[in-house]
């Protein structure tokens, strides 16, 4: 009999399936057509950011400014499209301000040597210093009908939110496999020091690698926006954590040079699932977190297991 | 005769995924006997070792130490018993004082607070027995060690822990001269205090100088076991690869024009250093540890920041002030340290080789994986690197084919200087054979080649001349005809002033 190799992927494919059959089985909504396509919706905004932050992680940094970019982008959004500005106007300047945060991210962690669990912690609360502020922290409404129509829209019968993360999770494998950029963000977690010896400008991958991340918040801020329907100062909270999660359920390490977007996406689709399943089975929502803490750790050892016993 | 032996295996077979590691092997030690453990890399050498301290479990076979079986051998145990090993990757808590690693898993300590004043005290003894109490600071932390300083702490751990079979598992790849001879004394008092000893090393003739018997490893299968003095090098080579080894690798090449000349470059650790290479021409760089030989080639390189000197390449002025410059006039640097600094372990042997060359290889970007496998292809074919395919990640090669991998990735991007920092270092002698032929044909086809070694015969056996360094300058430069192993050592170690040297 050939043995078929298992990989990361390969095991939380499978989680994923079990994890559907069993919801299938336990209850009758959970396979209709509205609930798939909830479930698009919910996955959309956190599979583009566990996608960014693969990214990072790939490189052996991290970003938690995450949720706080979200909100921040959500709360200039809002103030825009409430004072009437043009939409693709306030999205594109939300898109240049939340790539910079990003590119700040990098030059602090590149040129000053702060380590990006630091550099990303103070922006973390910068931004969501700054939102506050902003917002005065309280909600902004008034925002165009537009915006939410978007958000419950289809194309091709497939939630329109779910389309960007498609694209994301396609533009991103063909940076991380087929691009030059692609190979030094491996290089640079593989080996930073190799690299730099192989002729290698670190800078610019650091700048690039967190750039990209601040664009990603920032798309998600706006997919935020749309489905919130408002402002929210406090939105946001712990999405960084959701997308380490998903990237590293997705085969990420948090040492560097191993993860993809592929997986990070899978990983995404298993959080969400039981995030639904959990409220089809009418579970109380208190539980979801224990259990997807409890399935990260166990996937993760899982595929510790599995790499220790081949090298053996 | 009860007594007589410190450790037995029998019949010990070790079987991992794919190959049949050992295969019911019985080795024995005696009280104060010193053994050399040899054979390739492949041989079965380290995991015999790791079976020894139980980090690994054997399928069949026994375990006696003492004459006593041990059931089940782990490290705990196995470390109680007296069993300690000095590792060629050293095992040191980089972080943690010279002193807090010497003692590491005892600190001396008083209801669990570690009273610092002893266990500097006890640490300095340790030193003291090596003779380095006044050369390593017990309160300086690992990381700011030479190597060669961090291999005595590994040392010095060792032997603290009063242990009665030591392993040395390839000590001297990275001490020169004369920190070898510093360690072969140690092992002799060892020996006298009738301590077991097993010695793995590549380098032959070490074992010459401090062995009682060499036991030889092929294929994971006992060859033969003989008394050092029934025996000599070749032989041993010979049981070692099934063929005999050449040891001169001289050929003698057509010297060219000057490629590279380096004008009074300084900084930090380097003290006015000039010299040239012209092409074709392979120049050795001696020196010992701490002498500046690699700030040299990292300065060279443009890895490490110069404050003053010129480089001049093809004759022209440049100012090399990072690595991408440097490779783009056809520089390269294979450095000290494979591991850390010339490989991206994770990464596949392609993504190795392609890694200087992804920019001249894309467009807009995306990279022409064509042009990406055909290289690949191309020089693992070229320089015979041993891997099932060019998908395997380096961290699975041996040690001799990963440097084979770092080679490949700056033939790939058609450099013609080539500095080589202790290449040779770890890798087999078959292995070695084929670096050694590689810098011929290099040379051949009009390169010029830096090699720097702390292990002179290699130097002398293949370079057109060699440069010593000694505390941050170049003080001597000696053509092939003047060859003295005494005279380059002195240059090496003499504090004495000397007077600037012609290095052209």
């Amino acid at each position: 009999m050939k043995k078929i190799k298992l990989n990361t992927q390969i095991i939380l494919f499978l989680v994923v399936v079990a994890l559907w059959i069993f919801l299938a089985v336990s209850s009758e909504y959970f396979l209709t057509y509205s609930n798939i396509k909830n479930i698009m919706r919910q996955m959309a905004i956190q599979g583009v950011l566990a996608v960014g932050m693969v990214m990072i992680i790939i490189t052996a940094g991290i970003d938690l400014s995450v949720g706080s970019v979200v909100a921040l982008v959500n709360i200039m959004l809002s103030k825009m499209l409430a004072n009437h500005f043009s939409i693709p106007l306030a999205i594109l300047i939300v898109l240049i301000v939340s790539t910079s945060v990003g590119l700040i991210n990098g030059i602090v962690i590149y040129d000053f040597g702060v380590p990006a669990f630091i550099a990303t912690l103070a922006m973390m609360t910068i931004a969501r210093g700054t939102t506050l502020l902003i917002s005065g922290g309280s909600n902004v409404f008034g925002l165009p009908r537009s915006i939410a129509n978007f958000a419950s829209s289809d194309f091709l019968g497939i939630p329109s939110l779910f389309w960007f993360l498609i694209i994301t999770v396609i533009v991103a494998e063909i940076i991380l496999r087929k691009t030059r950029f692609g190979k030094y963000i491996y290089a640079l977690g593989s080996n930073p020091e190799a690299a730099r010896l192989s002729g290698i400008n670190l800078r610019l991958v650091t700048y690039g690698v967190y750039a990209l991340g601040g664009f990603l918040w920032g798309v998600g801020g706006v997919l935020e926006t749309t489905r919130l329907w408002m402002g929210v100062p406090t939105t946001g909270t712990g999405y960084e954590l959701d997308a380490i999660a998903a990237a590293v359920l997705g085969g990420a390490s948090l040492f560097g040079a191993e993860g993809s977007a592929l997986g990070a996406f899978f990983g995404a689709l298993v959080m969400i699932t039981i995030y639904n399943g959990a409220v089809l089975l009418n579970i109380n929502p208190f539980w979801q977190r224990i259990i997807v803490g409890i399935i990260l750790v166990v996937i993760v050892a899982i595929d510790q297991f599995r790499k220790k016993r081949s090298k053996d | 005769m009860l007594n007589e032996y410190a450790i037995q295996l029998k019949g010990i077979s070790k079987y991992f995924p794919g190959v049949q590691a050992l295969k019911n092997v019985n080795f024995s030690l005696k009280f104060g006997e010193v053994k050399a453990l040899i054979g390739e890399n492949g041989a079965g050498k380290s995991t015999l070792i790791k079976i020894l301290t139980g980090a690994y479990s054997a399928d069949e076979g026994e375990i006696y130490v003492f004459n006593q079986m041990i059931e089940k051998m782990t490290p705990i145990i196995s470390e109680k018993l007296g069993i300690s090993a000095v590792y060629q990757n050293l095992v040191l808590a980089p972080h943690l004082t010279v002193a807090e690693n010497i003692f590491l898993n005892k600190l001396p300590s008083k209801w669990s607070f570690v009273s610092k004043s002893s266990l500097i005290k006890k640490a300095k003894e340790v030193l003291k027995r090596l003779e380095y109490h006044e050369i390593i600071d017990p309160n300086e932390k690992v990381k700011n060690l030479s190597v060669a300083h961090q291999g005595i702490v590994a040392i010095a751990r060792a032997i603290s822990k009063n242990a009665k079979i030591v392993i040395f598992d390839e000590p001297t790849s990275v001490l020169t001269s004369k920190e070898t001879e510093e360690l072969f004394r140690i092992i002799s008092e060892l020996k006298k205090s009738n301590v077991s000893i097993i010695y793995i090393s590549h380098r032959l003739e070490e074992i010459f100088e401090i062995c009682d018997k060499a036991y030889v490893l092929k294929d994971g299968e006992f060859v033969i076991e003989k008394d050092i003095e029934d025996t000599n090098e070749d032989e041993l080579i010979s049981y070692m690869v099934g063929r005999k080894l050449k040891r001169n690798f001289y050929i003698s090449k057509e010297i060219g024009k000057e490629i590279l000349r380096v004008e009074n470059v300084k900084n930090k650790k380097l003290k006015d250093c000039s010299l040239s290479l012209f092409e074709g021409e392979i120049v050795g760089l001696y020196g010992l540890v701490g002498s500046g030989r690699t700030e040299l080639a990292r300065a060279i390189f443009g890895a490490d920041k110069i404050d003053s000197g010129k480089v001049y390449i093809g004759g022209k002025l440049k100012y090399i002030s990072n690595t991408l410059t440097a490779i783009n006039n056809r520089l390269s640097l294979i450095p000290e340290d494979r591991r850390n600094q010339g490989l991206a372990l994770k990464l596949s042997v392609k993504e190795n080789i392609n890694l200087p060359i992804y920019r001249k290889i894309s467009k807009l970007g995306f990279i022409n994986s064509r042009i990406e496998k055909e290289t690949a292809l191309k020089y693992v074919k070229k320089l015979d690197i041993k891997t099932p395919d060019i998908y395997k990640t380096v961290q699975n090669l041996s040690g001799g084919n990963q440097q084979k991998v770092v080679i490949a990735k700056w033939l790939a991007s058609n450099a013609k200087i080539f500095i080589m920092d202790e290449p040779t270092n770890g890798v087999d002698v078959g292995a070695k054979e084929e670096i050694y032929s590689i810098m011929n044909e290099l040379a051949k086809n009009g390169a010029a080649i830096l090699f720097i070694s702390s292990y002179m015969p290699e130097l002398m056996g293949i370079c057109d001349r060699i440069l010593v360094m000694n505390s941050g300058k170049i003080v001597a430069n000696i053509p092939r005809e003047e060859y003295d192993e005494e005279k380059i050592l002195a240059y090496a170690i003499k504090t004495a002033k000397f007077e600037e040297v012609d290095s052209k």
